[in-house]
């Protein structure tokens, strides 16, 4: 029995491998994700065990605010220098460093820009000589406080020599230094993991990059011959006390290498995202392929039951054929996912400055979701196909027992009860009501797809009626109507395939184009500047100016008020969340029309500070309360509340003033509205603040409906990136149909045979094909349009409170997806419409 | 007794569609004996087999294969008895494109997961004479030597009864009449009872018995009937039929 199987599947290897191939590409993307992030993630290990070669022990402080890896930038602790000497007294010690180290030292390059780093961080330190991985390759370490010494990557980027002067940013705005040395690492690396390093003298380094002289914010202690690191690392942590976090080195590598892993996951989740999508729609494939294979096998099934076989043998052959066709889509996906994996990582490691790539590593967690994904998905998607095979009676073996029309009633049904169960999913989802709300809704829109696939066949044979009729103007035109009304199932399965794909894409779009609209028409209705000053985000880090722009700003003529605006993260009143600071509260209230509800929001002193509405009622705050505020350097405060805003979407949250900024994690503004005085002219006003910004190339300025514009726009690389990912699916969906119709051309070759006897002309044969695909195709597209339509206009209604209140359908994205489905048609038709033509009429006629 | 069929009725549809294939029929085919089955078409001769051999279920009657109510059977127990008790030869040779000869052969116990009675099946090759063709899958074949491969897949697991359905309706007269005379003799040599279903009477004289149905009954019957005698019979029965009308 296994072998007739195995037998029986080798002579349908071509269409096996078309069905095949959406599971190929689902766990393609499984397995490169798990490759991808096991080799970068190995890499990462490399380069601070590299980084942290001179580190036995190393001592840091516990930062002011704890900040998430995704929520922004998180600014070390810093100790007094004492704590050095301290240290060099604890036995065991053979030296120790004191390090003044962040991340924020912004090389302008030749170009006048700041030098770009894909993720990876802009270290500016103190030098210390050589030491560790650390080698001169030029020139020497800094003396003077206007001395620096560069990587190799820094010195590439921006076309630096010794001798030459570069302009950086840090904590203060732009520095002019002399290059005075240029140094590598261990094996000629130019950096490790990317990483863009800048030394200055210690002086030098603890003001521009803590903030603070006389401060270090990491000692890296080097024990003495025999010492146990984790011996030194307790007795030091003794001496200093509370406060203090103590690590060895090999600590230091493993945590600083996990907490880049984590940003990795999200690399992880897009690329399970494709998979997710592929094996959805692979999952109608089969499903449809298998139906037909069963259908063709109707006479030889028959005979296997004829001869003895149970029920069980039947489904249990059809599903050897699926884990036959799930273990080499799994194998054939291994392959290609590992091929998926070092390419992402080989341009990861180049995008990210010359990472230096472990080598290829293929986890056991890439084989084994592999082949779990692969093999479930195929006998997932055969199970009904099998049942039905298992239905077939015996007695078909001896005559042609015309497969009666089954009523479409059962499935219609249960196609209108789970599309009603993964609505109210979803509403239910949308509402906010449930626990995990996000897996609620992802559930509704599964079981809607669902749903809607099997309410297609009924749905089929209207509206493949009506398609049809466009086509019908010519005899082949009918026929391929006809065919493709002929089984509505199948046509039903194929078309679905098609509508995932296109429904994600048709939503997604709904949505965030109802967005864009829906801020655009507030910030309109809004913002009261006519000049912004801002800058595109790139990474955690904001991009910021030099403060002095705001008071010459001020003093262009024509400009009547300026708001600058600081943004950081801070514990208020024990939670933390976002907080600004303004240089000028009367500007701001202006710009955003904000009206006080109590107290007053005319200006601010020094510890006072101002909240919207909805914040001081969820906090129960009122005017005259003392609330502590830890920002992200320095000592708690406390802070007087003296006005409370009504909130808006815009704008919202605490507000103190700009003096308090200097202990921000980014103490320089990064926004700033400009208001010009009654009849000055944008024109004339804009060339001067951009002069003031030479010095600022971070941000540039724009004006009200440009800046509306850029900010909108951030959603467009959103779209782009979903639109990318859909067509996928859309991919996958074509091979369906070119599936489906290779298929309907074999199982007809008698019926095309008689045709071409009676006279119908090779091209009539083709054009009767194509007809038939199109309507498939443009039927799924129509149908994904709709669906689409649909669930992004309940997002986007769910999303009103939200402040998206513009619902926005896409119409000519819309229509472009039905006329690329027309194309997508006829492409799919091609070969199976060669195919189709190319039988020889005789042996057609013969052929059972 | 190899198999019995005791007033068996078969309708189709109901109200005014409604059709009887069957009416009534006794009839007892006897072990080690060969049997045609005939009847002009729609006399409801392959319907009689189909509910013979378990493949259709009966409106009305019983059937028994050896000791076996075949009647009254649910799924399981009919596959059972099909892999146990009964054999088949198709007009259409249905062999399963994708194996060889001898896989063809060894199909039905294969999926029983039975082993081959080695002295048997060489016995079976033998007689089909198929030694030198074990290799070949059915396209290679002629369409005598397919139906001999149908043949020995029948005989390999020594049914009871094997259940013939116009083994010779897509064969020439003599690649017909090796497979007939192959079969009389698995009847004479081995004891193997066979039930044909044919129209043709040259066919039917190889039998040592032949059951004649017209309009779902059996109207006649003839023991070691020749061609000329089948023949007249026939015209008999047409005979009747015309008078009828």
């Amino acid at each position: 029995m296994l072998r007739a199987t195995l037998k029986s599947l080798l002579a349908r290897k071509v269409r096996l491998v078309l069905s095949g191939l959406a599971v190929v590409l689902g766990v393609m993307f499984v397995s490169g994700a798990f490759v991808l992030t096991d080799t970068l993630g190995r890499s990462f290990d490399t380069v601070f065990s590299d980084a942290y070669a001179g580190t036995d022990v190393g001592v840091s402080a516990k930062p002011k605010i704890d900040v998430g890896e995704m929520e922004g930038m998180e600014v070390a602790g810093t100790f007094p220098a004492s704590a050095l000497e301290q240290v060099r007294g604890v036995s065991g010690v053979a030296s120790a460093t004191g390090l003044a180290a962040a991340d924020g030292a912004r090389v302008i390059g030749s170009n006048g820009k700041v030098l770009t780093s894909v993720g990876a961080p802009q270290f500016g330190s103190n030098w210390t000589g050589e030491s560790g991985q650390v080698e001169l390759r030029e020139g020497r370490g800094p003396t003077a406080d206007n001395e620096v010494a560069v990587n190799g990557a820094v010195a590439k980027a921006a076309k630096l020599a010794v001798g030459d002067r570069v302009g950086i940013l840090t904590l203060q705005p732009k520095r002019e230094f002399t290059v005075v040395g240029i140094f590598g690492y261990g094996g000629d690396r130019d950096s490790l993991g990317g990483a863009q390093e800048v030394t200055f003298t210690e002086r030098a380094a603890q003001e521009l990059m803590l903030g603070q002289p006389g401060v270090f914010s990491e000692l890296s202690v080097k024990a003495a011959d025999g010492v146990d690191p984790a011996k030194l690392r307790d007795d030091i942590a003794g001496t200093l006390g509370d406060g203090y976090v103590v690590k060895t080195g090999e600590q230091l590598s493993e945590d600083a290498s996990a907490g880049l892993k984590e940003g990795l996951a999200f690399f992880n989740n897009i690329l399970l995202g494709f998979a997710g999508v592929a094996l959805f729609v692979g999952i109608f494939l089969i499903l449809n392929t298998f139906s037909i294979i069963v259908a063709q096998r109707t006479r030889e099934l028959a005979l296997l039951r004829a001869i003895g076989a149970g029920r069980r043998q039947v489904i249990g052959s059809v599903l050897v054929e699926a884990v036959a066709i799930g273990l080499v889509a799994s194998v054939l996906g291994l392959g290609a996912g590992i091929g998926v994996g070092a390419l992402l990582a080989y341009v990861f490691g180049q995008t990210a400055g010359g990472l230096q790539l472990a080598g290829l590593g293929v986890p056991p967690a890439a084989v084994i979701s592999s082949f779990a994904v692969g093999l479930v998905v195929t006998v997932i998607a055969a199970v009904l196909p099998a049942m039905r095979a298992a239905r077939i009676p015996p007695v078909a073996a001896m005559q042609d027992v015309a497969t009666p029309d089954r009523p479409l009633t059962k499935i219609s049904v249960a196609g209108a009860v789970v599309s009603a169960i993964g609505g109210t999913l979803m509403a239910f989802g949308l509402s906010g009501t449930g626990g995990n709300t996000l897996l609620t809704i992802l559930g509704g829109v599964l079981l809607c797809f669902i749903g809607v696939a099997l309410l297609t066949p009924l749905i089929s044979r209207p509206v493949v009626g009506l398609l049809g009729r466009l086509f019908s103007w010519s005899v082949p035109g009918k026929l391929g109507r006809l065919n493709s009304g002929r089984n509505p199932r199948r046509t039903a399965i194929t078309a679905a395939a098609l509508m995932v794909g296109i429904a994600l894409v048709t939503g997604v779009t709904v949505i965030l184009d109802s967005a864009k609209s829906s801020i655009t028409a507030l910030a309109e209705d809004t913002i009261q500047a006519e000049l912004v000053i801002s800058g595109a985000q790139t990474g955690p880090r904001p991009p910021s100016f030099d403060p002095a722009v705001l008071d010459q700003a001020a003093e262009v003529p024509g400009v009547a008020m300026v708001a600058g605006l600081y943004g950081d993260r801070a514990v208020v009143g024990g939670k933390q969340g976002w907080i600004t600071a303004t240089s000028s509260v009367p500007a701001l209230r202006e710009i955003y029309r904000a009206t006080p509800t109590a107290g007053s929001i005319d200006s601010l002193g020094p510890n006072q500070l101002l909240v919207d509405s909805k914040t001081a009622k969820d906090r129960g705050l009122s005017v005259g309360d003392t609330v502590p505020v830890q920002l992200s350097r320095g000592d708690a405060q406390n802070y007087t509340l003296t006005g409370i805003y009504a909130e808006s979407e815009l704008f919202g949250g605490f507000v103190i003033p700009a003096s308090a900024a200097a202990n921000f994690a980014v103490p320089q503004p990064t926004q700033a509205y400009l208001k010009l005085a009654p009849g000055a002219s944008v024109d004339q006003v804009m060339p001067r603040v951009e002069t003031l910004l030479a010095d600022s190339p971070e941000v540039s300025v724009a004006d009200r409906a440009d800046f509306i514009e850029q900010q909108a726009g951030q959603l467009d690389g959103l779209l782009t990136m979903i639109q990318i990912l859909l067509a996928l699916a859309i991919v996958i969906a074509v091979l369906g149909i070119v599936n489906t119709l290779a298929l309907s051309v074999l199982e007809r070759t008698r019926e095309l045979g008689l045709l071409r006897a009676i006279g119908l002309r090779r091209g009539q044969t083709m054009r009767m094909i194509t007809v038939e695909a199109v309507v498939i195709s443009v039927f799924g597209a129509l149908l994904g349009v709709a669906v689409g339509a649909g669930l992004g206009a309940a997002v986007v209604r769910a999303l009103r409170e939200d402040g998206i209140t513009n619902l926005v359908l896409p119409w000519s994205e819309m229509g472009l997806f039905l006329g690329l489905a027309a194309v997508v048609g006829v492409v799919a038709a091609v070969l199976p419409a060669i195919r189709a033509a190319r039988l020889n009429v005789l042996g057609a006629i013969a052929h059972e | 007794m190899a198999a019995r069929a005791n007033d068996v009725w078969k309708v189709y549809g109901s109200g005014e569609a409604q059709v009887a294939a069957l009416r009534g029929v006794n009839a007892e085919f006897e072990r080690a004996r060969f049997t045609a089955i005939m009847g002009p078409s729609g006399s409801g001769k392959s319907t009689l087999m189909h509910c013979l051999a378990g493949l259709d279920s009966v409106t009305r009657g019983t059937i028994h294969i050896g000791d076996t109510a075949v009647t009254g059977l649910g799924d399981a127990g009919l596959t059972k008895l099909r892999r146990d008790k009964v054999g088949f030869i198709f007009q259409q040779f249905n062999l399963l494109p994708t194996l060889t000869a001898l896989e063809n052969i060894l199909l039905p116990l294969s999926i029983a997961g039975r082993k081959p009675d080695k002295e048997w099946l060489d016995t079976v090759i033998d007689t089909v004479g198929l030694r030198d063709r074990l290799g070949h899958r059915p396209a290679q074949l002629s369409g005598g030597q397919q139906q001999r491969v149908a043949c020995a897949r029948a005989l390999a697991s020594r049914p009871d009864v094997i259940f013939a359905d116009e083994p010779t309706g897509n064969l020439d007269s003599r690649a017909g009449a090796e497979v007939l005379g192959f079969l009389r003799r698995s009847v004479a040599e081995y004891q193997q009872t066979i039930v044909m279903v044919t129209h043709d009477p040259v066919a039917a004289s190889y039998a040592g018995r032949v059951i004649f149905l017209a309009d779902g009954q059996i109207v006649s019957e003839l023991i070691e009937p020749t061609p000329e005698t089948v023949l007249d019979t026939m015209k008999k029965l047409d005979g009747l039929a015309e008078a009828g009308l």
